[in-house]
C-alpha cells in the first residue's frame, strides 16, 4: 500500500510514573478498513486509543493525520482533525434526547437558540446514508443499549469523522447486536472511513477485522493480515504462550438440591419490580449459567439470595433451610460462597489489608476470635495459607487489598469464600475485567467447586464463559426467568434471541434486534 | 375585613415575601444543574442583602428612586463574588459541597456583622432604610376588574420580576446552547468533557449566577420586609429556597411556584390575625409554620424528585 495512512503513529509512549502502559508502538491505520487491535486487559490498547482521541498526551513519539504531525490537547482537538471516538463506557447524557446528546457540544444556533430543526435534518441523513436505526426523541435512559451505541456511532459521524475508534465496542451487547454492530463497521469501511476496533475477542476480529495489531505488556507484537492468521495463532500472540480453548468437565451424577427459589419477587430501593416470580432449583454438582443482559434482575436476584434485600415475596431455601428473611451473616453461615458483582464496592474493603479481608466472613468463630477478641496470629498464618493455595500475588499481606490488581483482588475474594467450602458458590460475573491468565484460573476454581459437589450459581453478562462452564443455562429477561435449559441444547443465537425477550417458538424468522 | 381587601392582603404580603425566595431558589436551579450543591445560597443571601443594605444607606441620596434597584444590583455582584468561595472549593479543591456550603452560611453573618460594625460605628445592625423597595401599581393591569386590584396594586415588583425571570431562566436552561451545555456538565461531565466542553468554566458559570441571584433574593429580603441588616435579616430563607428548589424539581418555574407556595405560608403569619378563624390560633403555630412546611414539603418530595446526575460530584480532567 503506498497511499496515505490515515493515521500514523510512530514510536509512541505513554509512562505512568515508572510504567509504560504504551513502549515504541508504532502502527498505520488505512481508510477504507477495519484495523484491529488484540490484546488482554492492560496491555495498553486503551492507553493507546485515548492518546488517539485527545484525552491523553503522549510522553514522547508522534502521531500524524493525513502524512502531516499533530498535537492532540483535548477530545475537540482530536474530532476537529476528524477522529471520533465510540467509548466502551458509553459518554451519553441519560436524561437527554438521542437528539440532544448527538449535537451536544457542536450546536447549531440561530440567534442564541438552539436550532433543532437544523440539527434533526443533519442528523437524519447520516441514519438513513448509514442506515442506522435510532429514536432521536427518546431519552436515552429509555433507550436499549443496541441504540445507546449507535447514539455514540452518530455523534463521531455527526462531528464528520473519518476515522472512527471502537473501544471494547460488544461488552454490552447481545449476540443479535454485535452482528449488527459488525455491518455497521463493514458499512463505515466501506465508505471508505478508517475503522479501528479494540477488543479481546477473537471471533469479532476473525469476522470483521482486515488487519490485526495485536499488542502485549504496552509492546507491539505484530500487524499481521487477519485472514493469514487462525484463532489460535492471534491468541497465542496476545497471551505469549499457548491458550486451551477447552476446560476439562467431567460429567457426573448431580445431587439433591442445595439451592431452591420458589416465585420470588424482589423490588428495588425504587420501587421498581425487579424479579418477577423466579423459581429455580440448583443441585449439588452442578453449575447453572444465569444468562441475561446487564440490568435484567440479576443483581437484585443474588442480592435477595444473600440477604441485602428483602424479598417482597416467595421463598429461598439454601441447603434445607428457609433464608427468605435472613442476614445476610445468617445466609453465610448456612453455607454461602458469595463472589459479588463489584468486588470493590461489597467484595473488598479496599483500606483494610489482605488479613482482615480474608478473615472478613468468619472473624467471629473461633481460630480468628475468642470471646471478641481477634487472634492475629490466627489470621496471618490463614492468610498465608490461602493466598499460597489461591496464588493472590502481593508483596505482604499486610498491604490494603486495594493495592492489589484487579486479578488478584478477585483471587483474594475467591480464596475467602471458597475455603469456608460453601454449599452454595454464587458468582456474579467473576471473571469481568480480568486478564486470560486469572480467568483461567477462576473457572478452574469454579470447576473444582462443582466437581466436590458443590451448587453453583454463575451469573454472567459474558455468553462464552457461561457456554463454557454451565450444566445448565437459564435465561432472564426483565426480571422473568423465560428458559432453563440443558447447556447443549441451546445454542449462542438461541440464547441471545431469549436474552432480547424474544419467544423462540416462532423464531425462525430474522429477529429484530431491538 | 371584606373579601376582595382580604385577598389582596394576602395576594400582595404572599408576593413581598416569596421574591426573595424566588430569585435564590433559580439561582440554586442554575448552580445545582451545573452539577455544585448549593447550600450556601442562605449565605449568599445574607451577604445581598448586606451589600445592599449599605449600598443603600451610603449612596440613596445620590441616586434617590432608583437606589433599591440599584441596590438589587450591587447585591447580586457581591453575591456572586461570595459565591467565587463555594465555586473554588468545590471546583477545583474539590471539597465535599455540603461542607464548602455551609462554612459559607457560617462565614457570612459572622462578616457582614463585623463589616456592619467597621462601617456603621461599632453597631451591630444598620439604620432603617430611607428607600426601600417599596409596593408599586402597575398602571394599566391594575384597572382590571376584580383582578386588577388583587393583583396588580400594591404590589410587589420584585416578585413580579422574580416570575419573569424563572421564565428567562427556563428558557435559557432549555432553548439554549448555554443551558443544553450547563445541563450536561451536571448529568454526566465525562460526556461533556469528551465533546470539548469546559466542564470547569460551565460549572463556574452555574455557581455564579445562583451567586448573583442569591444576592439579589437578599437584596431584595433586606430592602423590602426587614428594611435594614442585621445578623437576623436573613433567617433561613437560603435554605427555604433550596427547598423550594427541590420542591420544584430543580425547574426553574417549578421553584418560583414553590416560591410563591412558601411565601404564602409567611404571609398567613401576617394575614392570619384578619381572618377569624385562624385568629384563634397560637401565634407560635404562624412563626413556625413556613419552617414546618418547608421540612414537611421535603421529606414529601425529596424521595420522589430527580435530580441531575452527577450533582454533588467532583469532576477531574484527565491530563
Amino acid at each position: 500500500m503506498n497511499e496515505t495512512p490515515a493515521i500514523e503513529i510512530h514510536h509512541l509512549v505513554k509512562a505512568f510514573g515508572d510504567f509504560k502502559a504504551n513502549d515504541d508502538v508504532s502502527i498505520n491505520f488505512y481508510s477504507g478498513q477495519v484495523h484491529a487491535l488484540l490484546g488482554e486487559n492492560g496491555a495498553g490498547k486503551s492507553t493507546l486509543m485515548n492518546m488517539l482521541s485527545g484525552i491523553l498526551r503522549p510522553t514522547s513519539g508522534q502521531i500524524l493525520v493525513k502524512g502531516k504531525e499533530v498535537h492532540l490537547h483535548s477530545a475537540k482537538d482530536a474530532s476537529a482533525l476528524g477522529i471520533g471516538m465510540v467509548h466502551q463506557h458509553f459518554m451519553l447524557v441519560g436524561a437527554f434526547t438521542a437528539l440532544e446528546n448527538i449535537i451536544l457540544g457542536s450546536e447549531p444556533t440561530h440567534a442564541g437558540r438552539l436550532n433543532f430543526k437544523l440539527a434533526r435534518k443533519r442528523v437524519e441523513e447520516i441514519l438513513s446514508r448509514y442506515d442506522l436505526d435510532v429514536d432521536l426523541d427518546a431519552k436515552v435512559d429509555d433507550i436499549s443499549v443496541g441504540m445507546q451505541q449507535r447514539v455514540e456511532i452518530v455523534k463521531v459521524l455527526y462531528r464528520n469523522a473519518d476515522v472512527v475508534i471502537f473501544d471494547e465496542p460488544t461488552a454490552v451487547l447481545t449476540p443479535q447486536e454485535i452482528e449488527d454492530l459488525l455491518d455497521i463497521m463493514r458499512k463505515l469501511a466501506g465508505e471508505g472511513k478508517a475503522v479501528l476496533l479494540i477488543t479481546h475477542k477473537l471471533q469479532e476480529i476473525r469476522a470483521v477485522a482486515d488487519t490485526t495489531t495485536i499488542i502485549r505488556r504496552g509492546k507491539v507484537i505484530g500487524t499481521v493480515k487477519t485472514a493469514d492468521k487462525s484463532a489460535e495463532e492471534l491468541a497465542t500472540m496476545m497471551v505469549g504462550h499457548e491458550v486451551d480453548f477447552k476446560l476439562d468437565k467431567v460429567k457426573h451424577e448431580e445431587g439433591p438440591a442445595i439451592l431452591s427459589i420458589k416465585n420470588l419477587n424482589v423490588v428495588d430501593k425504587q420501587k421498581v419490580k425487579r424479579v418477577t416470580d423466579f423459581s429455580l432449583d440448583i443441585h449439588g454438582g452442578e453449575i447453572v449459567g444465569l444468562a441475561g443482559i446487564d440490568g435484567n434482575g440479576q443483581s437484585e436476584l443474588v442480592q435477595a439470595l444473600t440477604g441485602l434485600i428483602t424479598p417482597t415475596s416467595g421463598t429461598i431455601t439454601i441447603a434445607g433451610k428457609d433464608t427468605t428473611h435472613a442476614t445476610p451473616r445468617q445466609i453465610i453461615r448456612s453455607g454461602v460462597g458469595h463472589i459479588p458483582e463489584d468486588r470493590q464496592r461489597y467484595g473488598l474493603i479496599l483500606p483494610m489489608t489482605v488479613i482482615d479481608n480474608m478473615g472478613m466472613m468468619t472473624y467471629t468463630e473461633e481460630p480468628l476470635s475468642k470471646h471478641g477478641i481477634l487472634n492475629q496470629p490466627a489470621a496471618v498464618k490463614m492468610t498465608k495459607e490461602l493466598t499460597q493455595k489461591f496464588d493472590v500475588r502481593t508483596s505482604s499481606i499486610t498491604n490494603t487489598a486495594g493495592s492489589l490488581s484487579g486479578g488478584n483482588q478477585q483471587k483474594l475474594i475467591i480464596a475467602r469464600e471458597m475455603s469456608r467450602d460453601p454449599q452454595l458458590l454464587i458468582a456474579m460475573n467473576p471473571t469481568r475485567g480480568l486478564d486470560v491468565g486469572a480467568i483461567e484460573f477462576i473457572h478452574q476454581q469454579i470447576l473444582n467447586a462443582r466437581e466436590a459437589g458443590r451448587a453453583v450459581l454463575l451469573v454472567s453478562y459474558e455468553l462464552d464463559e457461561i457456554k463454557q462452564l454451565a450444566d445448565r443455562i437459564a435465561v432472564v429477561h426483565a426480571g422473568k426467568l423465560v428458559a432453563t435449559e440443558n447447556a447443549d441444547d441451546l445454542t449462542e443465537q438461541q440464547i441471545g434471541l431469549l436474552m432480547a425477550g424474544e419467544d423462540l417458538k416462532d423464531k425462525e424468522a430474522v429477529p429484530n434486534a431491538d | 375585613m371584606d373579601i376582595q381587601v382580604l385577598l389582596l392582603t394576602i395576594v400582595s404580603t404572599t408576593l413581598v415575601y416569596s421574591a426573595p425566595l424566588i430569585f435564590t431558589s433559580i439561582g440554586g436551579v442554575f448552580s445545582e444543574h451545573s452539577g455544585i450543591v448549593n447550600v450556601g445560597l442562605e449565605g449568599m443571601m445574607v451577604m445581598g442583602a448586606f451589600a445592599s443594605v449599605v449600598f443603600n444607606l451610603k449612596m440613596g441620596d445620590t441616586f434617590g428612586a432608583a437606589t433599591p434597584w440599584l441596590g438589587l444590583l450591587v447585591g447580586g455582584l457581591v453575591g456572586a463574588a461570595f459565591s467565587l468561595i463555594h465555586a473554588v472549593a468545590t471546583i477545583n479543591l474539590r471539597t465535599d459541597h455540603i461542607i464548602s456550603g455551609t462554612v459559607l452560611n457560617l462565614m457570612a453573618p459572622a462578616l457582614a456583622v463585623y463589616l456592619t460594625r467597621l462601617i456603621f460605628q461599632g453597631r451591630g445592625q444598620t439604620d432603617i432604610l430611607q428607600h426601600p423597595l417599596a409596593t408599586a401599581t402597575i398602571p394599566g393591569l391594575s384597572s382590571i376588574p376584580v383582578i386588577g386590584p388583587i393583583f396588580f396594586a400594591k404590589t410587589s415588583l420584585a416578585a413580579y420580576l422574580g416570575i419573569i425571570v424563572s421564565i428567562i431562566a427556563w428558557w435559557i436552561l432549555s432553548k439554549t446552547r448555554f443551558g443544553l451545555r450547563l445541563r450536561s456538565v451536571g448529568e454526566h461531565p465525562e460526556a461533556a468533557d469528551s465533546v470539548g466542553i469546559s466542564v470547569y468554566a460551565y460549572r463556574y458559570a452555574g455557581v455564579l449566577i445562583s451567586g448573583f441571584l442569591g444576592g439579589i433574593g437578599g437584596a431584595v429580603m433586606a430592602q423590602s420586609i426587614t428594611l435594614n441588616f442585621s445578623a437576623t435579616t436573613i433567617v433561613g430563607q437560603g435554605f427555604m429556597s433550596l427547598a423550594a428548589m427541590i420542591f420544584g424539581k430543580w425547574h426553574p418555574v417549578g421553584a418560583m411556584g414553590a416560591a410563591v407556595f412558601f411565601g404564602f405560608a409567611q404571609s398567613l403569619a401576617i394575614v392570619g390575625k384578619y381572618i377569624p378563624v385562624i385568629r384563634a390560633m397560637p401565634d407560635v403555630i404562624f412563626t413556625v409554620a413556613p419552617y414546618l412546611i418547608t421540612i414537611i414539603v421535603l421529606v414529601a418530595f425529596i424521595g420522589n424528585a430527580r435530580m441531575p446526575a452527577a450533582d454533588g460530584s467532583t469532576f477531574v480532567k484527565s491530563k
